[in-house]
């Protein structure tokens, strides 16, 4: 147990050593004290406004970990949950800013709709995949592209309300259509909290994360996704239909791709404008790397980006080196942990493989031996 | 097509038996399935549609068959096929190069610094150094590492931007740029050829023939005059550089030893390594030679195209040269055909949107010329399928003005798209393309 529980951690751990390493070279390069700048951002970065602010990037990367973590389960590599998340920002943006409804079902025809039009861009790239054989990660690419560069910015431009504000953005959704901040919550533990607001969508990821873990490991579906990314072959046999499993794997992941953009829709921006945060879809692939998939990994993953996100400002405030450094920290974290998690698995692999062997050379007689012992290696 | 390469001598039968039979397989060994005189005719059939979508649709200026246009198409089209024979040589050896984009992002930064210290031309070889440096960390993972091929190309896509913008706010800011961009650099300078587009020789001013012929306006002479004009005028050494650089990579990888053992490895490494090939190694420089041409696409975009460093200038062109390498069916010459397409939209939507409208009516042009194939090889359903697309096409023509000017800018996207829906028995991709290979096990 105790060894398994090494095997799950050495990986995540050697790659935030790595990175640390590596980070403190840069920052050394660019003439600046590492330990200072860490000390700098570690005080910084457990203020209780820091935090705030933490959960509240970590929330939407952690619904994109999910979303691409859906599809890794199988082996499919939904890349395009930037373009899914992005459309059904803006859509649901304009839905949302279109209809009248009483509080609550007001947010909920608008997450309904977000997942809708997530399902439906993921599923076209599934589409493809099932009916012509394109592979996703080139189909995924291109949708990306032809949703972010083509339909969201055309739609921008048809959807911008002219306003004294000159800004390029949708209308705002009116407030029965908004999700109420977690201060008061938060604060009963603790002390006021000051500016920034904690985004009541977390929920949403957390009820999200959970019906995630549940369905993989505890449903029928989970187990023929997971039996198809394993061994598609077996999966087959066993009765499995692969295409529709695919399309099941996108349409889910697509759908829980649509929430990524709600956090800040429903939490703080209630409008689409032209400086709606993009990219998160690409960090979520990040974020499901970390966390290898699991609902609590993921979840991790996700608070230490986000973290690095928000803690990171101090650094140019006090002017110990520019805050980009954490984006090569972050890229360096990701490569690092990858090729930590595949050099652990082939030991894990070599160990189990010796294991097996010296358990068949116990139990048959030698002359059979030599036999196993040569398939084995 | 037999003209393979001659096997070293050290190489047993086994390697000749080998390369006979990839020589011989249906698209591997062949450098192109046209003719150079069926190429000629292609070409002629372009221009011929261009001019008659340039009559009917009835433009003012004449901006589809310019020189204006084509010199400028010309120039921004660099930077994806750069891009896409990028795809070409990392693919070949069987590594799938997500990371293009990164290697992109790496290029125009270090384009834009070494252009800043040393002037352009070390620019884009400093430029074209950091681009093989990105190829050679995704080979790192990849081959030594043995980490997925999409997730290390994700990590380089996340890391680049990261490493630039780091870069940029502590050199750029003290030099007159900012964090998010360069002080402005002057690329290298560019010739025109002399007798037929007005180059100066020595000083003395030479005809400029297609520049004449071109101001006549004569249908399909004045075009073709045009579009040749575009590609012999108002060229910087750079892009030469580049055109030169499509015939080089043709020649390395179908004409010599080393592409052929480096194509092997993307076909199947098994076979090749029981050959005697070192995998890993030919799996390095392909991947590096790739990283390489993308390092230096990127420097070409900041230095000669843009005049400085700008973040995120890339726009996606590593995306898009992928796609390119997809429709040139992962060969050099296709791929700079698309990306010679790709550029010539784009620039349409940047020189005149009336002009990109008009390019509606080409897809119809074009989509008939599918049509009339089909009829005559009696392909009924593909037949009707073309004569639903190339009406609807004709409709939107018809009823509109101009097209959402975000069109010609996802125009490779959706190409690549219609031909991985519609033609994908067409294309091969490298047989252990996207596979990871270990020394000795399976085959």
């Amino acid at each position: 147990m105790s060894k398994k529980l090494f095997y799950v951690l050495a990986a995540p751990l050697a790659a935030v050593g790595v990175a640390l390493i590596i980070s403190s070279l840069v920052l050394l390069i660019a003439g600046a004290n590492p330990f200072s700048a860490y000390s700098n951002m570690w005080e910084f970065g457990t203020r209780l406004e820091t935090i705030i602010e933490t959960l509240n990037r970590a929330t939407p990367l952690y619904l994109s970990g999910i979303a691409v973590a859906i599809g890794f389960r199988m082996n499919l590599f939904n890349i395009g949950i930037e373009g899914q998340y992005v459309l059904a920002a803006i859509i649901a943006a304009k839905v949302g800013a279109e209809i009248n409804l009483p509080p609550v079902l007001h947010v909920l025809v608008i997450i309904l709709t977000a997942m809708a039009v997530g399902a439906f861009w993921s599923g076209l790239a599934g589409f493809l995949k099932v009916t012509r054989n394109v592979h996703e990660v080139i189909s995924t690419i291109m949708l990306n592209a032809i949703a972010v560069a083509g339909v969201v910015s055309y739609l921008l431009s048809v959807w911008d309300v002219p306003d004294a504000s000159l800004d390029t953005a949708l209308k705002a959704i009116p407030e029965s259509g908004w999700m109420p901040s977690l201060n008061g919550w938060v604060e009963v533990f603790t002390r006021d909290i000051k500016r920034v607001e904690l985004w009541g969508f977390i929920l949403v990821a957390v009820v999200v994360g959970v019906v995630y873990h549940v369905l993989i490991n505890r449903t029928r579906i989970g187990y023929d996704l997971r039996a198809s990314g394993e061994n598609p072959t077996a999966a087959t046999a066993s009765g499995t239909d692969p295409k529709k499993m695919i399309m099941t794997a996108m349409v889910l992941g697509g759908a829980v791709a649509g929430l990524v953009g709600l956090p800040e829709l429903l939490g703080s921006s209630h409008a689409y404008n032209l400086r709606f945060t993009q990219q998160l879809g690409f960090a979520g692939i990040a974020v499901a790397l970390l966390g290898r998939n699991h609902a609590v990994g993921i979840a991790i993953g996700a608070f230490v980006f986000g973290w690095l996100d928000r803690a990171s400002g101090v650094l140019e405030v006090r002017g110990d080196a520019p805050r980009e450094i954490v984006a090569i920290m972050q890229g360096v974290i990701i490569l690092a942990a990858v090729v930590a998690y595949a050099v652990v698995e082939r030991k894990r692999r070599a160990e189990e493989a010796s294991a097996a062997a010296a358990a068949t050379a116990a139990a048959k007689p030698p002359d059979q031996v030599s036999v196993e012992e040569g398939g084995a290696s | 097509m037999s003209g393979g390469p001659r096997p070293s001598p050290d190489l047993t039968t086994g390697w000749k038996r080998f390369t006979r039979g990839i020589g011989q397989s249906s698209v591997l060994g062949r450098v192109s399935t046209l003719s150079a005189r069926n190429w000629i005719l292609a070409a002629l059939g372009i221009v011929f549609l261009l001019s008659l979508t340039q009559q009917f649709a009835k433009l003012e200026t004449s901006d589809l068959t310019s020189s204006g246009t084509w010199i400028i198409a010309l120039a921004w089209s660099v930077p994806i096929i750069m891009a896409g024979l990028g795809g070409i040589f990392s693919e070949r050896t069987g590594i799938v190069n997500i990371g293009l984009e990164g290697m992109l992002v790496l290029g125009t930064w270090f384009g834009a610094f070494g252009t800043l210290l040393y002037g352009p031309w070390w620019g884009m070889v400093i430029a074209a150094i950091a681009g093989s440096l990105g190829g050679l960390l995704l080979a790192l993972a990849t081959v030594t590492f043995n980490v997925d091929h999409i997730i290390a190309g994700v990590a380089i896509n996340l890391m680049a931007p990261g490493i630039t913008r780091f870069l940029s706010s502590i050199h750029f800011p003290d030099r007159g740029g900012s964090i998010t961009q360069s002080p402005t650099i002057v690329g290298v300078s560019s010739f025109s050829i002399p007798v037929l587009s007005g180059g100066i020789v020595f000083g003395w001013q030479s005809p400029d023939i297609l520049g004449r012929i071109e101001s006549w306006n004569w249908f399909f002479v004045s075009d073709l005059a045009g579009i040749m004009r575009g590609f012999t005028s108002g060229m910087s050494w750079l892009t030469l550089v580049a055109i030169l650089i499509v015939p080089a990579a043709t020649w390395l990888l179908w004409k010599t030893s080393f592409g052929l053992r480096l194509r092997s490895c993307g076909e199947n490494p098994h076979a090749a390594d029981s050959l005697g090939v070192n995998v890993y190694k030919y799996k390095y420089f392909g991947v590096a030679i790739g990283g390489a041409l993308a390092g230096f696409g990127g420097g070409f975009l900041a230095v000669q195209l843009s005049g400085l460093y700008r973040e995120g200038q890339t726009l996606g062109k590593g995306f898009i040269g992928l796609a390119t390498m997809i429709f040139g069916n992962w060969r050099p010459v296709g791929t700079a055909l698309g990306g010679l397409l790709f550029g010539f939209a784009e620039t349409l939507r940047l020189r005149d949107p009336r002009a990109a409208h008009a390019l509606l009516l080409l897809i119809v042009f074009g989509l008939a010329v599918l049509l009339f194939r089909a009829l005559y090889l009696r392909k009924a359903k593909a037949a009707s399928w073309i004569g639903v697309s190339a009406t609807l096409v004709l409709v939107w023509y018809l009823s509109t003005n101009s097209v959402p000017n975000q069109l010609p800018k996802i125009t490779p996207h959706i190409a690549v798209l219609g031909l991985l829906i519609f033609a994908t028995q067409r294309l091969r991709m490298p047989a252990a393309d996207g596979q990871r290979y270990r020394k000795g096990e399976g085959g």
